[in-house]
């Protein structure tokens, strides 16, 4: 049977100290983790609770002016925390875009960072799958995949990172604060995961042990929060995850550019800060042409891992339209229907 | 007994007869309070827990299964498979009627389609079990599977149920070649799961030859008989418990594999056994909607009237049984033209059977064929909903019979009118919202048959006037509970508290099948013919008796009201039912009925129920994202029994139709045949958000012929002329035509860059 240990630490330190044991799992509100250990695609053998632990579930403006996000803050407390969602407004769109109010109630910050691709191949186990039996090979390819990655892909694997929060993060120059056996340490968003290459089985920088305890938005991110905007294409109003989405963020100065911040999710194997795209804008007057160019160049590196060819023209023009959005201004309040293409729009935004 | 306790619901004003009134649900507050028992809420004494181990593959054959280790398991009681498993008295593979399908029980090592049941492990707990079943471990010696619709295809004799494969009425190559205008299009549709909130699921016990189940059936009659067969008992052996179903939309409509399984576990470890199926286990042996390719060809004259109509279905059934999805018969009745001809081919491949799904042929040949008209109401610059009106058919053209009522022009004006149609313009892509997407709007045409199966009831009036109504009936979640009641109540003069309302068990009488949307009306009919007997019984004491003030008044004509019987020529004069059985020195006096189609009117007329159904849908023109904002359907379906439950049939079917136009999909693996998105999360239907104002507008219709209650069937109606009406108004929208469900805002991206 898949006898497991659990144990509920009462400190971090308890908490890392648990996790060491090979096999260890982090267990947060288990929205995706214990769906995976039902269907047998994850084994663990310990799970530690980190749902008991004191402290991680404050939001704290930090004395530098940077906003700290603990682990353990649910999805739904975040984005409709009155202070951050001003300051971080698609941040919190891209939250509430995400899965259902019910899983949103639940999840955590942490576990967000943490889940497992949807790749259907991944979550059969009678499928071959490198991420989940390293070398077993990757069914993906050649088969259904008409909604995994054109970007960061590899031979090995082609599953798209599921996350829309991260993807927010990502573009805003989020901070991992990591604890682990070895102690603290702090992991840019953009290197916090790995591009998948021949080891797909391994996803993040984390060691051993290692467990996230908060992430950061640092001061300078809040500047944005003028021009910001999390845009998601999919299948269905809600409640679907991304075919193509998009967090676009603006600071605009005397109807120039200043500095732009750009990620893309549902598109790559990982949440995909487009910093060469980012360059494009930097004192460009905002604009169809100057982000249709920003959108090619964001594309530039992508090709198709099956069929899924209409994702690089799909995902330009989310990206694109995300910064019309962004350029438009934020919303005074969140739209209804969050990051959905059926949000109102501002004007001028669709001219096809 | 009654399955459902008799609830208060609040003070509530009868006025007139019971029928047409919206009276909320009988069973509502048990079911929102968590009181209503579905047959996996059972626990008897001794109850152990069955899991079914599926197969991963799709063909080919199971090598080895680690018994062994999950024996081993602690808490597994045994595990049955074809080895071991319990002689039955009848093959699982025998087929002696169109009703009845073969089952996976074991009976071999061969694997037939992804996800059927190999073995069942049998255990103290659920979770024992259900580790059990995974440490079987199988291994297969696995052969290619096909999954698509390019196989070798066959022409079989009949499709549905036992419909003709083929029908025709004048000569349509003759009409089709002399046509001025032509349409040669065809449209596919995938293969669509139930998805029922409720899975199968059973709990069986024996008792010696006897057997006690409490399962969900659409049909408690024949699953005795499917029991009875494969047991080898007779049927008053059986006794079938089913009073809740969280919805069965034809999957439950005969006993499943796996619920047969489950009363096989229980004489094989002789205990109560529970077996209930998870969601991914839904995906295959309990049916499904087969996928469709259907090629429509019409020929019109120059001013817009259809000659020629040819519906032509390819369709998959399994490798092992026929189930053909009959999509072409939405084009026997729906447009007059002088020559019409359908047809339909099969394909074997490796899935389990497809089943009776809502709507089952009109939910996917309405979809391709009001999909057709649209494309040739555009050929002629007609407006779609005029060049309907244009082809209405007043007699049904397949047949030349008459329509024993159709009241689709009122269905049509009103929905119409309510939706604001008149305001479209004729052209694709010339309709934008506020923030610039594209608005289209687009109609279609609802219709379902006027079935009626068979069905019996029994109605008492007791001593103290109060009456019973028994019929064993089916409420899959649409209201059967109410809407029999109120026929129940009015068979006896009486009010709905007065009448006590047994229903949902197999040791009543028999109420049929709660399917082809004529439940209502077949078990409706049995209670009320049983309402005029038990009447007729007491009117017979009562106008024989001197005592009686309707003594003689036989020839004037009784009729019965609020628990009396009065004089017809002067309601004042009459007395109470408890008097006339008090004055008899009866206890109760009882009648029986019964609900059967009356084959002289079904001989001369075309029974159906008819709809309009319009559309809006917005689009994002560079996205290719797409939202139903606005569906009205307007529906004439005979009389309306309640008229809240029937709005709730109609808006669950239009949802439905959402689902089918832009969500459902099964995605299979076309290498290994298996279901890659066997799960709500990612196969997708209509989520709140997807839902919009939606209305749905009664249109009233007297039908003198269907059945003496005039009732013709809601249930299924909804989803036909839904799907179209949306895929009509995607192409209003953006001018790109996707002839491929569930349209994605791929197809209408690939379109608008091609177009």
């Amino acid at each position: 049977m898949n006898r497991f240990e659990y144990v509920r630490p009462t400190s971090i330190a308890e908490a890392v100290a648990a996790a060491g044991e090979p096999g260890s799992a982090y267990l947060g509100a288990g929205t995706n983790l214990l769906d995976l250990m039902k269907g047998g695609v994850t084994q663990p053998s310990r799970l530690v609770d980190l749902t008991h632990l004191p402290d991680l579930g404050q939001i704290e403006q930090l004395p530098d002016g940077s906003t700290r996000i603990g682990a353990l803050v649910k999805n739904a407390a975040l984005a409709h925390d009155p202070a951050f969602a001003e300051a971080f407004p698609a941040v919190a769109e891209a939250l509430l875009s995400g899965a259902s109010a019910q899983l949103r109630n639940a999840a955590t910050v942490g576990g967000n960072l943490m889940q497992r691709t949807r790749c259907a191949y991944f979550t059969d186990p009678a499928s071959a799958c490198n991420k989940r039996a390293p070398g077993s090979g990757c069914d993906a390819i050649g088969g259904e995949n008409r909604a995994h990655a054109v970007l960061g892909w590899s031979d090995h694997c082609i599953a798209v990172h599921p996350s829309d929060f991260c993807v927010a993060l990502t573009a805003l120059g989020a901070i991992v604060e990591i604890e682990g056996p070895a102690g603290r340490r702090e992991v840019a968003m953009t290197d916090f995961y790995l591009l998948p290459g021949d080891t797909p089985e391994k996803e993040t920088v984390l060691d051993a042990g290692e467990m996230i305890v908060a992430v950061r938005l640092p001061a300078e991110a809040a500047a944005f929060a003028g021009n910001q905007r999390y845009l998601k294409g999919r299948e269905r109003t809600s409640y679907a995850f991304a075919l193509a989405s998009a967090a676009a963020a603006l600071k605009i100065e005397n109807g120039l550019i200043v500095e732009a911040r750009l990620a893309l999710g549902g598109v790559a194997t990982k949440p995909w800060r487009v910093q060469a795209a980012e360059a494009v804008l930097a004192g460009a007057a905002p604009g169809k042409e100057a982000f249709e160019k920003a959108a090619e160049v964001a594309f530039a590196e992508a090709k198709p891992s099956g069929d899924n060819a209409y994702k690089i023209a799909l995902g330009k023009r989310v990206l694109a339209r995300a910064l019309m959005m962004a350029a438009a201004g934020t919303p005074e309040r969140m739209p209804a229907l969050p990051a959905s293409p059926f949000a109102p729009l501002p004007e001028g935004v669709v001219n096809v | 007994m009654s399955e459902i306790a008799s609830l208060s619901t609040g003070a509530r004003q009868r006025q007139g007869s019971n029928i047409g009134q919206p009276m909320t649900r009988r069973d509502g507050v048990l079911k929102v309070t968590g009181q209503a028992t579905y047959a996996a809420d059972n626990n008897p004494e001794g109850l152990l827990h069955a899991v079914v181990a599926t197969a991963s593959i799709s063909r080919g054959r199971v090598t080895h299964l680690n018994v062994e280790a999950a024996r081993a398991h602690p808490g597994v009681v045994d595990v049955m498979t074809p080895q071991n498993r319990p002689k039955l008295a009848q093959d699982p593979d025998a087929k002696d009627h169109p009703f009845m399908f073969r089952l996976d029980l074991l009976q071999n090592d061969r694997v037939r389609y992804a996800g059927q049941p190999i073995a069942v492990v049998i255990a103290k707990t659920l979770e024992a079990a259900t580790e059990g079943a995974a440490l079987l471990a199988p291994t297969y010696d696995a052969e290619p599977a096909e999954v698509g619709l390019d196989g070798e295809s066959f022409v079989p004799q009949v499709v549905g149920p036992g419909a003709p494969a083929k029908a025709e009425v004048g000569d349509f190559d003759a009409e089709y070649a002399g046509s001025a205008t032509t349409l040669d299009a065809t449209y596919e549709t995938p293969a669509q799961y139930h998805n029922a909130m409720e899975p199968h699921s059973i709990v069986a016990t024996w008792d010696g030859d006897s057997v006690s189940i409490d399962m969900p059936t659409q049909g408690l009659g024949m699953a005795v008989g499917r029991v009875a067969g494969l047991f080898g008992i007779p049927p008053e052996n059986i006794h079938i418990r089913s009073p809740f179903l969280g919805g069965g939309f034809g999957s439950k409509g005969m006993p499943a594999g796996p619920q047969m399984l489950g009363i096989i576990a229980a004489r094989h470890v002789g205990a109560p056994v529970k077996l209930v199926l998870s969601r991914q286990q839904m995906y295959g042996p309990v049916g499904h909607r087969g996928q469709t390719r259907q090629t429509v060809r019409l020929g019109m004259k120059d001013d817009g009237h259809l000659t020629a109509i040819e519906h032509h279905t390819l369709t998959t059934t399994s490798r092992f049984d026929d189930f053909l999805e009959p999509a072409s018969n939405v084009s026997h009745t729906l447009y007059a033209a002088s020559a019409i001809r359908t047809t339909h081919a099969g394909t074997r491949i490796d899935i389990g059977t497809p089943m009776f799904m809502r709507a089952p042929g009109e939910a996917t040949g309405s979809a391709a064929l009001e999909s057709a008209v649209d494309e040739a109401a555009w050929k002629a610059r007609i407006d779609p909903l005029d060049f309907r009106l244009l082809n209405y058919a007043e007699v049904e053209p397949i047949s030349g019979k008459p329509f024993s009522s159709k009241a689709l022009r009122e269905c049509y004006a009103k929905g119409a009118d309510r939706f604001g149609w008149a305001k479209r313009p004729l052209e694709p892509r010339s309709m934008r919202d506020a923030g610039g997407r594209l608005v289209g709007w687009g109609v279609g045409t609802a219709t379902f048959p006027a079935i009626m199966f068979q069905a019996a009831a029994r109605a008492v009036i007791r001593a103290d006037g109060s009456g019973l109504m028994e019929t064993g009936a089916h409420d899959m979640g649409q209201g059967s509970w109410t809407a029999l009641h109120q026929i129940a109540a009015d068979g006896l003069g009486l009010s709905m508290d007065e009448t006590e309302f047994r229903a949902g068990s197999s040791d009543l009488p028999d109420a049929g099948i709660a399917g082809g949307s004529g439940h209502t009306a077949t078990a409706g009919m049995a209670l009320h013919r049983a309402g005029e007997d038990v009447i007729a019984k007491l009117v017979e004491l009562a106008v024989n008796d001197e005592n009686s003030p309707l003594y003689g008044a036989g020839n004037v004509g009784v009729v019965a009201r609020n628990g009396r019987l009065v004089r017809q020529d002067d309601e004042s004069r009459g007395e109470p039912y408890a008097a006339i059985l008090e004055r008899a020195g009866l206890a109760e006096i009882e009648g029986k009925g019964s609900g059967v189609p009356d084959a002289g009117p079904r001989e001369k007329y075309a029974m159906y129920a008819h709809g309009a159904v319009f559309a809006e849908v917005t689009v994002d023109p560079e996205l290719g994202q797409m939202r139903v904002t606005r569906l009205v359907g307007a529906f004439a379906a005979g009389r309306v029994i309640n008229p809240r439950m029937v709005e709730s049939q109609y808006y669950g079917g239009m949802i439905w139709g959402i689902g089918f136009a832009l969500h459902e999909e099964a995605v299979h693996d076309k290498r290994s045949g298996r279901i890659m998105n066997a799960n709500l999360a990612e196969y997708h239907v209509p989520v709140n958000a997807d839902v919009p104002a939606m209305e749905a507008i009664l249109v009233h219709e007297d039908d003198p012929h269907v059945n003496a209650l005039g009732i013709k069937g809601v249930g299924e109606i909804g989803i036909t002329g839904t799907a179209g009406a949306i895929a009509n108004a995607v192409w209003h929208a953006t001018g790109v035509r996707v002839r491929r469900f569930p349209i994605t805002l791929v197809d209408v991206l690939n379109g608008a860059d091609a177009g």
